[in-house]
């Protein structure tokens, strides 16, 4: 701040024309101009809760305008084991086969995805020189940025090719002779693996960032204490960070379930209930893709029914996402 | 306790599971490597300036990509226009403005709720509230209220129905939590220095956001934004429940548009049984990756370049 005595006091200086500066904003002026904003972007963040409520009443008005058909019943939607709703006479709708198709995917992205997904993450964080990361975070990021259905057209063209292949001639022989196990066009196995890379970024890079928040100090403790590289990353930093791997764990599986695009080009279109991964499966996701590129009228229970499957894909997501958040908040390690 | 093991074998765990974490990592770069390089010995010869510029045709000789390359641009323009003031503005309130009140909690716990839920329910909620507006305006096509020309630029129809409009907003959907979230990680990386700073010049609150904070996090915003806008370029299952596979043949002239998307063009010609439409749809997936690495490349140059540390 200048000092006030600094100001000449003999020939007074011209007085500036203050006008060019403009009226000062009254105080209730400016304080109206901040409150507009703000209204405003209060009504931004609203939007993300008519978001949602809108997608709750959609999905439960057209689920419940479904249960309403006389073909459909609560019971058989939630136990019935068939779900053939567009061929046949006798229409049945119980959802457990597509869940089941879902569910089996899912645990063959899983089961490649997590291990991978995990292993890599401890490399980066803690093995891999800086220059190394430099290369290979870029790398899982452009994988991130693919189009899933760019992983469908591999499992369709490359996977699925590969396993016919390689795979089938190591089966012959294997299963009943009347329906041998063999890898066909369509499979669950092929379409598992390309969801399995394509949820393996999210894995790697959600779980590397918990394993990087774990603070120095209680690594150089471990090495203090003659911990090899092993000891200090996998009994040390991997528990201390299990949150936040936990929730990437959770928030891939959601990923994996809600996945279209690989489901609808390489699992098939056979709703049933099976273990078997060479077999031909329908997830729900696949089933509401069948039904919107269909030509089922759009008031037919066919096409109702596919409501119903959304619900339950959203609430099955939804309650793994929640599972997730209170996992971060329920078991995160706080060091300060 | 477990048994003290002897610092040979301890060594040897240590290199065993170095091998394994390399191992790992690896199988994740040749999956990239087998990925790309499949796609490019795929659709590489079929690839030409002539496929770029054609539109769809039921031979695959003469098929291109023109109206799904322009309606993929349309689409998302609309969508980034509609997400990302939307979505800055949202996480600007929640970071800078909200109090830790219940509500702003739900708000919060709502997105991070929305961020995952699946996408083709996104597409559900497009279909009803954008393309048939809950049915307000009948359910036939002829009930649908004009205005305007249907030639002009200007022209609007309601209910959307499956037109690029309805396309880009029901898009908007699906990544607005993810540039929220973005957003916030963004604002909330500002040192809070600079904000007492501004506050202490006497500046209001929308004055220290607009002149001090913002400006600090432009960086982070933009490099989530555009992160997004690759995340929306992608995105085909919301889409393909608003309008299901479209064969146009013109490109989009106004929001009423009808409108093909590249990643669904791609889809349509993958699930054919014959590989000549095989080798098209990977060269339709080289231009798509083209555009996503531009994308991914310009965020990584404002990353890197734009990103002066704050002290």
């Amino acid at each position: 701040m200048r000092p006030v005595t600094s100001v000449p006091s003999s020939a007074p200086a011209p007085l500036r024309d203050l006008s060019k500066l403009g009226r000062p904003k009254s105080v209730s002026a400016r304080s109206t101009r901040e409150s507009i904003i703000v209204g405003t972007l209060a009504v931004a963040a609203t939007f993300s809760i008519l978001v949602t409520t809108t997608i709750i009443l959609v999905l439960a008005t057209e689920t419940i305008g479904f249960f309403e058909f006389p073909d459909v019943s609560i019971r058989e939607f939630f136990t019935g084991l068939e779900w053939n709703p567009l061929l046949g006479s006798e229409k049945h709708f119980g959802i457990l086969p597509l869940v089941c198709g879902t569910l089996l995917v899912t645990a063959i992205a899983a089961s490649f995805a997590l291990p991978v997904g995990l292993i890599a993450a401890i490399y980066l964080s803690e093995y891999a020189s800086p220059r190394v990361r430099a290369t290979l975070k870029p790398a899982l990021e452009v994988l991130a940025g693919i189009p899933t259905v760019v992983y469908g057209f591999f499992a369709l063209t490359i996977i699925t090719p590969l396993l016919q292949k390689q795979v089938n001639p190591l089966l012959a022989g294997f299963g009943p002779t009347d329906s041998p196990v063999a890898f066909g066009n369509y499979n669950a196995l092929s379409a598992g693996l390309a969801t399995g890379i394509m949820i393996l970024p999210i894995v790697c890079s959600l779980s590397e960032d918990a394993l990087r928040a774990v603070p120095r100090s209680l690594r150089d403790g471990a090495f203090a204490l003659g911990g090899t590289r092993f000891d200090v990353s996998v009994k040390v930093v991997v528990p201390a960070a299990l949150s936040g791997i936990v929730a990437a764990f959770l928030l891939a599986i959601s990923r994996a379930i809600g996945e279209t695009m690989i489901v609808a080009l390489a699992a098939g279109g056979v709703a049933q209930i099976t273990a078997n991964p060479a077999a031909e499966v329908q997830t729900m996701t696949a089933y509401m893709v069948q039904i919107f590129l269909g030509d089922a009228p759009a008031t037919g229970v066919e096409y109702k029914s596919s409501y119903a499957v959304a619900s339950t894909l959203f609430v099955i997501t939804l309650v793994i996402t929640m599972i997730g958040q209170w996992v971060l908040r329920r078991f995160r390690e706080e060091y300060d | 306790m477990a048994r003290a093991r002897s610092s040979a074998t301890r060594l040897l765990q240590d290199r065993a599971f170095l091998l394994t974490c390399l191992v790992a990592t690896n199988v994740a770069i040749v999956v990239l490597f087998v990925l790309l390089a499949s796609i490019f010995w795929q659709g590489w010869d079929t690839l030409s300036w002539k496929f770029i510029t054609s539109f769809a045709s039921r031979k695959p000789a003469e098929a291109g990509i023109l109206a799904p390359l322009m309606g993929s641009i349309w689409v998302c323009s609309i969508c980034g226009i509609a997400a990302l003031p939307l979505g800055v503005g949202t996480a600007i309130y929640l970071e800078e403005f909200a109090k830790r009140s219940a509500f702003t909690r739900i708000i919060q716990t709502n997105i991070m709720n929305l961020a995952g839920v699946p996408s083709i329910v996104y597409g559900i909620l497009g279909l009803t509230a954008f393309a048939r507006m809950f049915g307000t305006f009948g359910t036939n096509v002829k009930d649908s209220i004009s205005v305007g020309n249907e030639e002009s630029l200007f022209f609007l129809r309601l209910p959307f129905g499956s037109s690029v409009l309805a396309g880009g907003l029901t898009l908007m959907l699906v990544i607005l939590p993810v540039v929220i979230i973005s957003t916030q990680e963004a604002l909330r990386a500002v040192p809070s220095s600079l904000r007492a700073g501004a506050m202490a010049l006497g500046a209001t609150r929308w004055q220290t956001v607009w002149g001090i904070t913002l400006p600090a996090a432009i960086p982070g915003i933009m490099t989530g934004a555009i992160l997004s806008m690759s995340r929306a370029i992608g995105e085909s299952a919301p889409l393909l429940v608003l309008g299901g596979l479209l064969l146009v043949f013109n490109t989009p002239t106004n929001l009423m548009s009808d409108f093909a998307i590249l990643p669904l063009q791609i889809y349509n010609w993958a699930q054919r049984p014959q590989d000549e439409f095989h080798y098209i749809a990977a060269s339709a997936i080289i231009i798509q990756l083209v555009v996503l690495l531009v994308f991914n490349g310009i965020a990584i140059f404002i990353r890197q370049k734009l990103q002066k540390p704050l002290q």
